[in-house]
């Protein structure tokens, strides 16, 4: 749908938040969510393009079975670095830091988070995280895998362990830090009137995300502290050689790992309960359901971890109750994939960006969530583990999943954030251009684990090129069409057309007031009724 | 957040409480009860531990959201604790070398006599 | 808004509606927080229960070595320091400033006890000993006959020294963070800042200092009294 039609063409509010004070210093000391989440935005999009070269040169070097570019010492190094920095620099503060720490205020009714400057003391954590981190990457890297499996990692990898431990463990007190608050200022502030079932579903998911943040990122503090430890003092507390067990430190990685994927996935749900809800101008279906599930996943994904280990000399009886528990742990999301899905039934469906992001978020998400259950079933995992089976499964959930989610949500708040609206052309173009080159990118993947291709290798037998080749295609497709928005948005937020409160007709707090907001959110604490509270009239707009 | 100040008697008997538990539990510890020292030890801490969050801490006079919390992090951590422990005992059910089928559930003892059985031969 | 009438004079920040929701706001955070602190040590209790049961021995032996009596004054200490802490929170309370004061004084010196006798004599004493895993092991022959007493090897009994200086030395790391923010308060204190009806950064530190105590409740037995003293 092209602009809701308005008697006056909107224009600008005369002071809003970005331009209530002028600069350096008032962005850098700045204690409004809103200016803290631009900061944030340009931290993770420069992270996101570190990560995504070191994408394109692995993708270029597999080209040749024998590795047209590296030699495997390098490509060990590039992958551990594209994992640690997309998954801790990029994917797990994307959705939070940036959308949470703008709309989650707004959506609740609040003037700001309940601890401002806790959230820009975050936010200079996370800097000095990344700065430790790429002074580690700088220096040499690390060579392990994002993984950091012991005893590698602690005894004999050659790579700057160290300053990559000490780079991820600073990253993780930024998260605890942005999760608390979060937590606080759902739990406390929302206005008068805002029952936890009157919230939008987007709070829920972060709600549940900022549960895991709590929970599980202490644990990886202490994991890496232990191997800083080993690595500095030689001592064997996961050698088998002095008597450790490296099994205990897969244990503690990833109780921390398994719901560290859920803080990837769960914002970028919340988002698409946001999309499809304002993409089809109707109540979410079934609101309750997807509020419990994101609970219900946060709650079981601690219980998961082992199906990263079924191959490590874990217990084989253990391992049957974690299968049994990633199968259940599938039910929840299924039931968000199923609610979306009738939400859009007999909605007014748009086909804008937003919504185009949400239709590949549930087809590209389905797909990973359910490759993922060949994995969590221990026979079929015997042949898939370590393969390029799981790579394309984890990267269909994560990029068609997440990342989906966070430029459909990017798309769809922009003209809250910046006033201006970007030009839809184009953006249904980059999208359907992601779409397609993602595809092309990560579904060979799939074939290539099931014949029996290694991860992580730089190098693999002939047979396995064209699928390859593949690959490192769509790969280059999916980069312009992660570069088009960064253009189009630059520009719209200077030259676009002004947006208006309420470009796209959508119900909720944050479309009540003006685009860009003013500092304080709010002129008047709002009344809040009910949250979608879409009538039959909205479904004919348009 | 509770207004209502807690008489000074009611600090000093925890105290007091505390100061007898940690006695008890060094004292305890010089007598052979086997097994049932780790566990009378445990049983002590967890007294002496809610004490001090229920009286020191005020969480008796708290909402529930803060028994939440707290509730929520311990279970946690006992999945953690529990689950790898799980692991850790049942390793062995399944001997090194044999299809699951054939091995036989091993007496308990040979828990604490098992080593590192999963490392490669060394040559 | 902010509601200007309340019966402290407090500041209440731009984001907050009322004192109270201040208050409240501040304290359910800081409960996040030890929650956070509870997974955190919990990764180490997790480890340790693991060796523990792989080698009970070892973890016995290793318990034997330790000094029972300095574990039973670092606990009888932290507990004063709890009682002090608290009857603090209570004078803070009854805007009692000098009463309050001399609490937190008395707080900071016992856990400024704790942590000198700790370093300068225990722990010192283990590295004189070659008890240290990774800086000084090198177990004496007394130690060594004791580990030989309990059937347990050498490298496993590092184990377990290396879980009694992680444990114990994180929590030691908290008591030092402890003694800033106790300094802290003395300071707000002495401003007359927390006795003027807005107590609540006083119950804050009290919350953490009480929780730092709780982890020592647990160390203690886990630590010094594995396996029991008759032997």
């Amino acid at each position: 749908m092209s602009t809701v039609a308005v008697e006056l063409t909107p224009t600008l509010p005369e002071v809003h938040y970005l331009n209530a004070d002028y600069g350096w210093r008032s962005w850098l000391f700045t204690t409004d969510h809103k200016r803290i989440a631009w900061l944030y935005l340009f931290a993770i999009t420069g992270f996101f393009a570190v990560g995504g070269l070191m994408a394109t040169l692995m993708r270029l070097n597999l080209i040749e079975p024998q590795g047209l570019l590296m030699e495997p010492a390098s490509y060990n190094k590039l992958f551990t670095a594209h994992g640690l920095i997309m998954i801790f620099f990029f994917l797990a503060p994307s959705i939070p830091t940036v959308l949470g720490n703008f709309l989650i205020p707004i959506m609740i009714g609040a003037r700001d988070v309940a601890f401002p400057k806790l959230n820009l003391l975050s936010w200079y954590i996370f800097m000095l995280a990344g700065s430790v981190f790429m002074f580690s990457v700088i220096r040499g890297g690390v060579d392990t895998g994002w993984t950091l499996y012991t005893p590698l990692s602690t005894t004999y990898a050659n790579g700057h362990v160290l300053s990559a431990a000490v780079g991820i463990f600073i990253s993780g007190f930024s998260s605890i830090l942005t999760g608390l608050n979060f937590m606080v200022t759902i739990h406390k502030m929302r206005a008068p009137g805002m029952t936890w079932f009157r919230l939008p579903l987007f709070i829920w998911a972060l709600y549940a995300t900022s549960v895991i943040f709590i929970l599980a990122m202490p644990v990886i503090a202490i994991t890496l502290a232990l191997i800083a430890l080993e690595r500095v003092f030689h001592v064997g507390i996961f050698d088998p050689a002095l008597g450790g067990d490296p099994i205990l430190f897969q244990h503690l990685f990833w109780f921390f790992g398994h719901p560290e994927v859920y803080i990837l996935i769960l914002p970028s749900m919340g988002v698409m309960s946001e999309l499809v809800a304002a993409g089809c101008r109707k109540r979410i279906f079934g609101y309750s359901f997807v509020a419990f599930s994101s609970v219900a996943i946060a709650a079981i994904s601690f219980m998961v971890w082992g199906h990263h280990m079924f191959l490590s000399g874990q217990s084989l009886y253990a391992g049957f109750v974690f299968s049994a528990l990633s199968f259940a742990v599938a039910i929840p999301s299924a039931i968000k994939v199923f609610n979306w899905t009738a939400t859009m039934h007999k909605g007014s469906v748009s086909y804008d960006a937003p919504m185009l992001y949400a239709i590949g978020f549930i087809g590209l998400f389905t797909i990973g969530g359910l490759t993922g259950l060949f994995l969590a079933s221990l026979g079929t995992d015997v042949h898939l583990h370590d393969t390029y089976f799981v790579v394309a499964h984890f990267h269909y959930v994560m990029v068609g999943g997440a990342i989906m989610g966070y430029l459909g949500g990017l798309h769809l708040w922009w003209p809250k954030m910046t006033g201006k609206l970007y030009p839809e052309a184009w953006a249904r173009f980059a999208c359907l251009l992601v779409f397609a080159g993602f595809n092309l990118t990560f579904g060979p993947q799939f074939i290539l684990g099931y014949l029996g291709m290694p991860r992580r290798y730089a190098v693999y037998a002939p047979e396995f090129q064209v699928l390859n080749v593949m690959s490192s295609a769509g790969a280059s497709i999916l980069a312009v069409g992660y570069l088009i928005p960064l253009i189009y948005f630059t520009w719209s937020a200077f030259k676009g057309p002004v947006a208006g409160p309420n470009p796209w007709g959508a119900k909720g707090l944050e479309w009540t007031i003006p685009s860009p907001p003013p500092t304080n959110n709010f002129d008047e604490t709002p009344i809040v009724t009910e949250a979608y509270a879409y009538g039959p009239e909205e479904a004919h707009v348009g | 957040m509770s207004e209502h100040v807690l008489p000074k008697k009611l600090y000093f008997m925890v105290f007091l409480a505390l100061v007898v538990l940690t006695a008890i539990t060094t004292g305890v510890a010089f007598i052979d009860l086997g097994p049932f020292n780790t566990v009378v030890a445990l049983v002590i801490a967890v007294i002496k531990g809610s004490l001090v969050v229920l009286f020191f801490m005020h969480l008796k006079y708290q909402t529930g959201m803060t028994r939440v919390v707290i509730l929520a992090a311990l279970l946690w951590l006992a999945v953690l604790i529990g689950i790898t422990m799980s692991d850790v005992f049942t390793r062995h059910w399944t001997e090194k070398g044999k299809a699951w089928q054939q091995s036989s559930i091993i007496s308990p003892d040979s828990v604490t006599r098992s080593t590192v059985f999963w490392l490669p031969d060394r040559a | 808004m902010a509601d200007a009438a309340h019966a402290s004079a407090a500041p209440v920040a731009h984001q907050f509606d009322d004192f109270e929701q201040q208050t409240i706001a501040d304290t359910f955070g800081m409960w996040l927080f030890l929650a956070t602190e509870v997974l955190f040590f919990g990764g180490l209790f997790c480890g340790y229960s693991l060796y523990r049961n792989l080698y009970f021995e070892a973890f016995t032996a290793g318990s034997h070595l330790l000094k029972i009596n300095y574990g039973a004054f670092y606990t009888v200490l932290l507990i004063c320091s709890s009682l002090t802490m608290a009857l603090g929170v209570r004078a803070a309370q009854l805007r009692r400033r000098t009463a309050l004061m001399v609490l937190v004084s008395l707080t900071w010196i016992m856990g400024f006890a704790f942590v000198f006798v700790k370093l300068r004599y225990e722990w010192y004493g283990d590295y004189l000993e070659g008890l240290v895993p990774g800086l000084n092991w090198a177990p004496s022959r007394e130690s060594m006959e004791m580990i030989n007493h309990f059937h347990a090897a050498g490298p496993h009994v590092a184990l377990f020294f290396i879980f009694y200086f992680c444990m114990t030395g994180l929590h030691a790391l908290h008591m030092v963070v402890g003694l800033g923010l106790l300094t802290t308060l003395l300071i707000f204190a002495k401003q007359g800042k927390v006795t003027g009806g807005n107590y609540n950064w006083v119950e804050l530190v009290g919350l953490y200092w009480h929780f730092v105590d709780i982890v020592w409740i647990f160390l203690f037995p886990l630590l010094y009294l594995i396996g029991g003293r008759y032997v």
